[in-house]
């Protein structure tokens, strides 16, 4: 009994203020040594410029968006904050999962549907989202997150687009989460 | 003083290995927070739970206070440190594609990984779509050429546009990001669900 509730508080998530200021706290560590703030989606365009590179090395230079991007990358598109940092991200995701008692494999859906239909809309969704921080330059993390930290105009702009849209279209999508 | 990388205090490869002990901090924090569950993140569009609102603005703010006082104690010098270049058009609709990605896929980029790397399999195809949607750009990048360079502001503050200090411009935020989190409050009592 004792030990049930011991691992049932063990598994329950962060107070979220508490949370918030410790990701603050990452963040402003972030600004203070490399001078900018967390990003996720520019480690997955480094990872497809390396790839686009190694299948065609002249593919890159047609490309005018990847080109320019490896002129800013010396070396490898690889050699970057960003792919460090979200090494660290599967590290530290992983730790918290462990010591918490989260790690399994499955797919999370709403009962009312299928983990096929949630696979289906998962692809989509990331379609999208990795189309839109492209344009965007940058995702919640990169451009929302870290510009409204250092007060960007566009970091605001971009975090009211995001969320105003998906609460507008919550209401289409409501059986896949409720 | 800092940011230390920018002054070459430190090297570029301390500044990497930095940057992946950064991204432990911030996927444990993530996890830690329910940010690896889609229906958690999916919580803030239907009242149910709005950890997302209550853990970002947090964040944003506490890093923008202590932005701004390390600033005034001299500690680091914000000329140097990144600020997001605004182009207008791309931001607002790129933000439009990225909220319909996020309600359709329940992740955002970040989280999805946090969610691949405690097994959730909904989490790896997401970023499987990441990866499309990144490739689909680069090789389409000339339909969104003008879209994407169009209406170049520079890198203009907010505070700056609206005509306001910084200091002023935070504390509304602050006080702004307060009133939300009483609405949450009170959204999660209204429609409460089980922990996911």
């Amino acid at each position: 009994m004792n030990d049930n509730s011991k691992t049932e508080r063990s598994r329950r998530y962060l107070n979220p203020y508490v949370g918030g200021v410790l990701l603050g706290l990452v963040l402003l560590a972030a600004n203070f040594i490399a001078g900018r703030g967390l990003g996720a989606s520019g480690a997955v365009k480094s990872v497809v410029a390396t790839t686009i590179q190694a299948v065609d090395k002249d593919a890159v230079n047609t490309m005018p968006f990847m080109a320019e991007y490896a002129q800013s990358h010396t070396g490898s598109p690889m050699r970057s904050w960003l792919v460090f940092e979200m090494m660290g991200v599967l590290v530290g995701g992983f730790l918290s999962g462990a010591l918490a008692g989260r790690l399994k494999l499955k797919v999370e859906h709403s009962p009312k549907i299928t983990s096929r239909r949630r696979l289906v809309f998962a692809l989509a969704g990331g379609t999208l989202f990795g189309l839109g921080s492209q344009l965007g330059r940058g995702c919640t993390s990169g451009s929302a997150l870290s510009g409204m930290a250092v007060l960007s105009l566009g970091g605001f702009i971009t975090m009211m687009a995001i969320f105003g849209t998906a609460f507008a279209l919550a209401y289409f999508f409501r059986r896949n989460w409720i | 003083m800092g940011p230390l990388a920018p002054y070459e205090l430190i090297s570029e490869n301390t500044n990497f290995l930095l940057a992946f002990f950064i991204g432990i901090g911030f996927g444990f924090i993530l996890e830690s927070s329910g940010f690896s569950s889609s229906r958690k993140l999916a919580g803030i569009f239907y009242g149910y739970d709005t950890v997302v609102l209550k853990v970002f603005f947090t964040g944003a703010i506490t890093c923008m206070i202590g932005l701004l006082l390390m600033s005034l104690f001299g500690w680091i010098d914000l000329d140097l440190v990144y600020v997001n270049p605004t182009y207008l058009t791309s931001a607002i609709v790129g933000g439009v594609i990225m909220g319909a990605g996020f309600i359709i896929g329940g992740f955002c980029p970040g989280t999805s990984f946090c969610g691949a790397a405690i097994g959730k399999i909904d989490a790896m195809v997401f970023i499987g779509g990441l990866f499309i949607g990144v490739y689909g750009f680069a090789f389409t990048y000339g339909l969104w050429e003008k879209l994407f360079m169009a209406k170049y502001l520079g890198e203009p503050k907010v505070s700056d546009s609206l005509g306001l200090s910084d200091g002023l411009f935070g504390l509304m935020l602050i006080l702004a990001a307060l009133g939300m989190f009483y609405v949450a409050e009170w959204a999660e009592k209204k429609w409460p669900r089980p922990e996911y």
